[in-house]
């Protein structure tokens, strides 16, 4: 087990910026679930190839464990990663797929098939030692590249997007056995992806990328309620939060979900009471979202968004207006040039 | 488009192919089996069987059976050269590098020039008088000027020449096949392996090449069929010689038959080649039919 860490970290490239990263600095912690998550072209599989080893930054430094290991191989790196492909060698079996890292360290063959034994055994795949990689389902591959990258115990696991290739149903029950795969072994894992849901459910922590800079880093909780901009108050959240402008220089934002009917917000400090014309509204069986204007005041005619649990009992139709309210603590707010947090001004 | 109509397109466009593989292709080949059984004679349209008198009076010729075997040396170690030379070409042309473009024209130079001319240029380079060869080794006073090698009128040095001659001649072919396999092996297979901590070698060896293995097989396959049915670079180097020593089955059928007047004897000679061909082509479709990367 072992720290991750990169110092200004950053990787040009000649044709166009898409995938670069500028001065990235970032510390995983110790057994830690790191989330790197940002939209495509943001850097974060360009960062995590960096400290596969696989691509060569243009500055700065790498560390695992605390020592520099920018002019050291992928092997000697220690490293395991588990691809977006997966990877599988197509022409070797399961169990030749997952002693391959092993035989690659010199490894004498009756150890090997211990090993191979525990990482199918953790995994359960056991019964597919002898089987190729295209005859697998998606799931059982990805299954074999984790087991791949665990048999030979590395100090830090990368993980480059490897539930996107699984059907959305399959998706929620691999995170949920990936996430205690981690627990379990409880080896630092950095964790790529672009899907929210996954960072936050996953994640100990989240870092927010966007453009190849690091934009936020905190816990699901932190890069949530209070995000540090307005690229991470957008990109987390489905619908994202409102961002309305209030004067000059400063964007008020607030989550949907705080956008609620008047009285019923939670309680404490003076809300901010907003009259809300219902445009129309999609019904998604656990919530109801609300599309409209406001109206009156400083944010006439501003579009925002509500969302209400269906268990709520009144209904707003379209065309119909109603006081709405948001808690004086959901209210955020944003330098309009910047898009950095700024102090709290009075809203009136 | 009607039914009926859709019936009968298909095969009128099959037609010009059959027509082409039967006339140029089908009809010789039977006409082979005849004359091979037969005392046909250019200029004379007498024609009498005679059973396999042709393919035993061959088998006792020591030219034949030299042939026989220089068609396995000529076949064998020129596509072992090559094979080793394409994967090497090819693992190199592979990556982006400044030139590349015009590095991979020059290399397809060989196969697209017609091979008349590009062995009419290697027989001026090997001559006797004229030799480039050996013009710079006498220059680097590596060989005396009065006994500077004999590149095609030596036998084993002629069979050497005949051998390389050939061996750069096809080796753009195979690359380019190669080339295609390699490319579509995807980036990220390489680098799990470096991440698994295998180093270069253990990669191509355990992880690249047999992973190319049917496209191997197929470059492999094509080239043993070109090599062993041509006869161009030896009809222009040596024509078989000197003293027949650089003579294959292709060629040796040529002189016989077509120089020789002795069709039937040329037609047996060439028979020989069929079945290892048949085999060979029989291999190459089964391979081809299971040739996929991943």
């Amino acid at each position: 087990m072992a720290v991750v860490e990169t110092r200004g970290l950053t990787k040009t490239f000649k044709r166009g910026q898409v995938g670069a990263v500028q001065n990235v600095d970032l510390e995983s912690r110790e057994g830690e679930f790191l989330v790197l998550l940002g939209p495509s072209g943001s850097g974060k599989t360009t960062l995590l190839r960096m400290i596969a080893g696989l691509e060569e930054p243009t500055s700065g430094e790498i560390r695992i464990g605390g020592v520099v290991v920018n002019d050291m191989t992928p092997r000697e790196r220690r490293i395991a990663m588990v691809f977006q492909s997966y990877a599988l060698y197509p022409h070797l079996t399961v169990l030749g797929n997952i002693v391959f890292p092993l035989k690659a360290q010199g490894m004498p063959k009756a150890d090997r098939e211990k090993r191979a034994e525990w990482a199918t055994g953790l995994l359960g795949i056991g019964h597919l030692m002898g089987r190729k990689p295209r005859e697998l389902s998606g799931g059982e591959r990805q299954r074999v590249a984790l087991a791949r990258a665990i048999v030979r115990e590395p100090s830090v696991f990368l993980l480059d997007e490897p539930l996107s290739n699984l059907d959305a149903k399959l998706r929620a029950s691999a995170r949920e056995e990936l996430e205690q795969f981690q627990r379990r072994v409880g080896t630092t894992m950095i964790y790529v992806t672009h899907d929210q849901i996954e960072a936050m459910a996953m994640g100990d922590r989240v870092v927010v990328m966007n453009l190849g800079k690091v934009r936020q880093i905190g816990t699901p909780a932190e890069v949530y309620d209070d995000p540090a901009d307005t690229f991470v108050a957008t990109f987390l959240g489905s619908p994202p939060m409102n961002l309305v402008e209030s004067g000059p220089s400063v964007v008020v934002g607030f989550r949907p979900e705080h956008f609620r009917p008047a009285g019923t917000s939670t309680p404490g400090g003076r809300p901010l009471r907003l009259k809300f014309r219902c445009d129309h509204e999609e019904y998604l069986g656990a919530e109801r979202i609300l599309y409209g204007l406001i109206e009156g005041g400083p944010f006439d005619g501003k579009k925002v968004v509500a969302r209400l649990a269906s268990t709520y009992g009144e209904r707003f139709l379209a065309g119909s207006a109603s006081d709405f309210e948001v808690a004086e603590k959901d209210l955020k707010f944003f330098d309009r040039e910047k898009g950095t947090r700024t102090d709290r001004v009075a809203l009136t | 488009m009607s039914r009926s109509r859709q019936r009968w397109l298909g095969p009128v466009m099959l037609l010009p192919a059959i027509v082409y593989v039967l006339a140029l292709v089908g009809v010789p080949f039977i006409l082979a089996f005849f004359y091979a059984v037969g005392d046909v004679k250019v200029g004379s349209t007498a024609y009498h069987f005679v059973g396999l008198q042709n393919f035993r009076s061959v088998l006792e010729n020591p030219t034949f059976r030299r042939a026989l075997r220089n068609s396995f040396v000529f076949t064998i170690i020129s596509q072992a050269l090559v094979m080793v030379g394409g994967n090497i070409l090819a693992l190199t042309l592979k990556d982006a590098f400044r030139g590349r473009r015009l590095f991979r024209f020059l290399i397809l130079l060989p196969w697209v020039a017609p091979v008349s001319i590009g062995s009419i240029g290697w027989k001026w380079i090997l001559d006797s008088l004229y030799s480039v060869i050996n013009w710079v080794l006498v220059s680097l006073h590596l060989v005396k000027p009065l006994d500077v090698p004999m590149w095609l009128g030596q036998p084993t040095l002629a069979m050497i020449s005949v051998i390389l001659v050939h061996t750069w001649h096809v080796l753009p072919f195979t690359t380019v096949i190669l080339l295609a396999g390699w490319t579509s092996i995807p980036r990220d297979i390489p680098e799990a392996a470096a991440v698994d901590g295998a180093g270069y070698f253990r990669t191509l060896f355990q992880i690249t090449l047999p992973m190319l293995l049917p496209i191997i097989n197929v470059a492999l396959l094509f080239g043993v069929i070109f090599t062993f049915t041509d006869m161009t670079v030896i009809y222009i180097l040596t024509r078989g010689g000197p003293y027949d020593t650089t003579q294959v089955l292709p060629s040796l059928a040529f002189f016989t038959g077509i120089l020789g007047s002795d069709l039937a004897e040329g037609a047996a000679i060439s028979l020989f080649l069929v079945p290892l061909l048949g085999v060979v082509a029989w291999l190459m479709l089964r391979t081809a039919h299971r040739a996929e990367v991943t």
